[in-house]
């Protein structure tokens, strides 16, 4: 078992709610141990907050094990911290050191509302997900699975590009606050599988008419969402998602 | 010996799900336009669900608590999803599907129910492949399979070590497309609190908006309860930290029976508990087990590194205990074998509460193929390690990243540490064959409910099940009871019994916000967990269980007197949110203890230590506890036991035997 000796400076942003103005706030903390979870680190910080009569830091999370992509924190300036493919939840303090001062702020972009604290609203990735990213199929309507090969490479491909879980990184971490890693994503993933070619081009224009909306900036090619994204979704999607929305205006009969 | 009707269809096991089928009421579409579903949940059972029923025309409303229904917990499943598919030309039926989880579940769960499973499970796969879903393939582009622990076929269909996460996202977007088309009004960050009854049927729920901390009143000609399980009872457990019982309690308040409480899974491989900073574990999947050996020194208090513990120093204790099914054993042997060997003194690692996950004879071995296959004849121990390495990496490359995030170690090197940790709970609301629990046009899916694992879960049957219920057997199901209600118009939410329910919810937030006491809700929830995992853990008995029921009494007093909730309840309040699911949690803890102790036998996951064979193994008593435990909520917390009796007709009860 092991013991606590860290002692850190934190800056942790806390904001009441979206119409408050949020600030930086310092909190000591000491007796942490190496092998606790950036989270569980929170977590102590948190039952001080509480034991003193103050409000907890209030934070999103929820699987603590790096899939459910829930957990959204801006450390020291990057998403998810120091480590690269490494959600916050999964980040541990041994990544850190004794008498540290770390600046714990929440994902900023204009599409990402500030709920409270370190709290934002990512909603509008769902939109854009209801938009387009599906194939329409009801259930019940299904031939069997294996009536359709597809070549493993494209499958894997597709399984690379679907591993995104949706936490927003890409975007906290771009200047332009660009949605395009995430979008191009799910488009790659469909468009490179024979069950999404139906709708492959009416979904790029759809998906990215909905990015568009929501206000998310647009691409500048800096790669800093490929560098910060913790499952490693490539940049490739993005220019995979250009063609097709070039493909779809251009030559789809079908444009919306 | 039942109280309580299953509505198990009559006929031939194989025949009663297709005859049911083709009999089963039907909805016309007009009527469902205007009749309105709730479903609470938005995991595999939840989200199939909803988006099912709106697909077939009702109109329906699906709540979550977390920021989308992406994120709710099936999202984490990791091995698998089993279907009897037979791809692998490997024997596999529909019949083995169905044999191989009612002994998995030793003989505790309803042979009818089990057997639609099976049947079903088939369909699940075409229906996720046609979405999108990237399960894994082999080079000629057919899907690819693996073996998982119960079972002498490989059924499991997978996606790396992700199989939760892809087949979660394909629900959720057949959910997002129902949204988007209207069909489906999504309420994230709402957690329900309370069911409202209304002539004794459900009606609606109440609903607490978790941003702006109002109470909405919802209405529902049928409400479904897809809201996953409650190991977090334990206070540490596999599960996300948001996964509750609320929703689920509530509901069994207002009348809905809960069933076989005592029934956990204590998954065999998770990383070991480092500190008492701990805030949850974390599984390594049991897919894992296909090339890991599980092993202890033979010598007690062994100090050494593992690799300077030689071969014939080993104890490959699984291997030598069944060598019929080795490292995959199901999860609840795997379990107590671990703890046994640890009781034991044979423990590794700082806290001797490990055994060792060793892939090293299997990466040699892979490497000696791959070798081969590249025309390297005799290839040395090296190039073996190397090239197996990449073929590890391949399979489980997540997984290990994983493990050397958490630990600091590298498992490509030293084999993994792991010791079992609360993972699933197989009990949960009583439903029939319907999944109707017993409150009329209440539903519930998914592990939320007891019904088919019996008293232990087979790996990747989960993933089945959830699927199972939200695609293909709900959506017929409650067309039964909800061609009944064509006439009912949607009743207003100012009808006396919305605003009962929604004063009860209210009533808990305030009494919580006010108490103003000195001890924190985590600070109960630790005790709560500290308590069962002692005493309604892996191994249980009489004297245990009955301190634990006096421990969690006196620990529900002092937290109803002593918590603080800081804040108030109309904001974004996490720990008041937090308290009230641990207030549930103490009223389950006690029935859960209250089970166990009723049931004196040692059955799947639950084991009486005073019930067991001369070889250690879990001896059941199918004389007198071949029956469903379906426990009924009274005023102050008190329960009342009623029994639905297992029949077995189709499967010939058996001690079960791995060796």
């Amino acid at each position: 078992m092991s013991t606590g000796n860290m002692n850190l400076t934190l800056k942790v942003w806390r904001q009441k709610n979206n119409n408050t103005k949020g600030a930086l706030v310092d909190y000591k903390l000491s007796g942490i141990s190496p092998d606790m979870s950036f989270l569980e680190m929170f977590d102590v910080l948190n039952e001080d907050l509480i034991n003193k009569g103050e409000e907890p830091v209030v934070f999103d999370h929820d699987c603590r094990e790096g899939i459910c992509g829930m957990c959204s924190m801006f450390i020291n300036g990057r998403p998810h911290g120091p480590k690269d493919l490494v959600t916050t939840c999964q980040l541990h303090m041994r990544s850190f050191k004794d008498g540290d001062t770390i600046v714990v702020e929440p994902w900023r972009a204009a599409a990402f509302p500030v709920v409270k604290d370190l709290t934002v609203d990512r909603s509008a990735f769902d939109r854009v997900i209801a938009a387009g990213g599906f194939i329409s199929v009801n259930t019940g309507n299904a031939q069997d699975a294996n009536s359709l090969p597809i070549p493993k490479m494209q499958a894997d491909a597709a399984f690379e590009a679907a591993a995104c879980i949706g936490c927003g990184a890409c975007v906290a971490t771009c200047k332009n606050a660009s949605a395009m890693l995430f979008v191009s994503a799910k488009i790659s993933q469909l468009a490179l599988l024979p069950q999404g070619q139906p709708e492959r081009y009416r979904r790029v224009q759809s998906m990215v008419a909905q990015m568009d909306a929501e206000g998310f900036g647009n691409c500048t090619n800096t790669g800093a969402c490929e560098a910060e994204c913790p499952k490693g979704i490539s940049l490739e999607n993005i220019a995979r998602m250009n063609r097709d929305f070039a493909s779809a205006k251009f030559l789809s009969e079908e444009t919306i | 010996m039942s109280d309580i009707n299953s509505n198990i269809p009559e006929g031939e096991l194989t025949s009663k799900w297709t005859k049911y089928k083709s009999s089963v009421p039907l909805v016309n579409p007009s009527n469902k336009r205007t009749i309105e579903v709730i479903i609470v949940g938005s995991g595999l059972a939840g989200a199939s669900a909803a988006a099912t029923l709106a697909e077939m025309g009702y109109k329906v409303k699906c709540f979550c608590f977390q920021d989308s229904p992406r994120r709710a917990h099936s999202i984490a499943a990791q091995g698998g999803i089993n279907a009897a598919k037979n791809y692998q030309n490997d024997g596999d039926s529909t019949y083995r599907l169905f044999y191989d989880t009612i002994k998995g579940g030793d003989y505790r769960a309803r042979e009818a129910n089990v057997h639609r499973l099976a049947e079903v499970s088939v369909n699940i796969i075409d229906q996720c492949v046609a979405q999108g879903v990237p399960l894994a393939r082999e080079y000629g582009g057919l899907l690819d399979n693996r073996s998982f622990g119960g079972t002498q076929v490989q059924r499991t269909f997978y996606a790396a070590g992700q199989t939760g996460q892809q087949l979660l996202l394909g629900a959720y977007s057949a959910l997002e497309r129902q949204i988007g088309m209207g069909k489906v009004e999504m309420y994230t960050r709402h957690e329900m609190l309370e069911v409202v009854k209304i002539d004794g049927k459900a009606r609606g729920i109440i609903a607490r908006n978790l941003i702006t901390g109002e109470l909405e009143r919802h209405f529902g000609h049928a409400v479904v309860l897809g809201t996953g399980g409650y190991g977090n009872v334990f206070y540490l457990s596999t599960n996300a930290m948001g996964s509750n019982v609320t929703a689920a309690w509530k509901a069994h308040k207002q009348g809905a029976y809960f069933a076989n409480p005592c029934y956990t899974q204590i998954h065999p491989t998770c990383i070991p508990v480092s500190g008492d900073h701990q805030s949850k574990l974390t599984l390594m999947s049991e897919s894992l087990r296909n090339d890991g050996r599980i092993w202890v020194p033979k010598k007690k208090d062994d100090t050494r590194k593992a690799s300077e513990i030689p071969e014939e120093e080993r104890d490959y204790y699984l291997e030598r205990r069944y060598p019929a099914f080795g490292n995959l054993v199901p999860r609840d042997v795997a379990s107590r074998a671990a703890k046994e060997r640890c009781d034991a003194g044979y423990g590794v690692g700082a806290s001797k509460l490990a055994v060792y996950l060793d892939f090293k004879a299997n990466t040699e071995r892979y490497g000696r193929i791959e070798a081969s296959k590249s025309g390297i004849h005799n290839p040395d121990k090296e190039t073996c390690m190397r090239l197996g390495t990449a073929v590890i990496k391949e399979k489980y490359g997540n997984l290990f990243d994983m493990y050397a995030q958490i630990t600091g170690e590298n498992p490509y090197e030293t084999p993994m540490r792991i010791y079992p940790a609360v993972h699933y709970t197989m009990g949960g609301l009583w439903v029939d064959y319907n999944l109707m629990t017993s409150v009329p046009g209440l539903y519930c899916t998914g592990e939320a409910n007891f019904s088919d694992h019996g008293a232990n879960r087979l790996g990747a049957s989960a993933l089945m099940q959830g699927l199972a219920d939200g695609y293909f057997v709900l959506p017929y199901t409650i067309g039964a009871y909800l061609s009944k209600e064509i006439s009912v118009k949607a009743i207003p939410t100012d009808h006396p019994a919305f605003v009962e329910a929604e004063e009860r919810a209210k009533g808990i937030l305030n009494t919580l916000i006010n108490i103003k006491g000195t001890k924190t809700v985590d600070h109960f929830h630790k005790r709560l967990g500290h308590i069962m995992w002692e005493k309604c853990g892996m191994a249980r008995n009489e004297k245990g269980l009955k301190e634990a029921i006096e421990d969690i009494r006196a620990l529900r007093a002092e937290f109803w007197s002593n918590v603080r909730v800081p804040g108030t309840a109309d904001e974004l309040n996490t720990e008041l949110e937090k308290a009230g699911r641990v207030a549930d949690f103490i009223e389950l803890g006690e029935l859960m203890c209250i089970d166990a102790l009723n049931r004196n036998e040692s059955c799947g996951g639950h084991f009486r230590e005073e019930y067991q064979t001369e070889e250690g193994e879990a001896l059941r008593d199918d004389v007198n506890y071949a029956y469903v435990a379906a426990w009924e909520f009274k005023e102050g917390v008190n329960f009342e036991l009623h029994k639905e009796e297992l029949k077995f007709e189709n499967i010939k009860v058996a001690q079960r035997s791995y060796k």
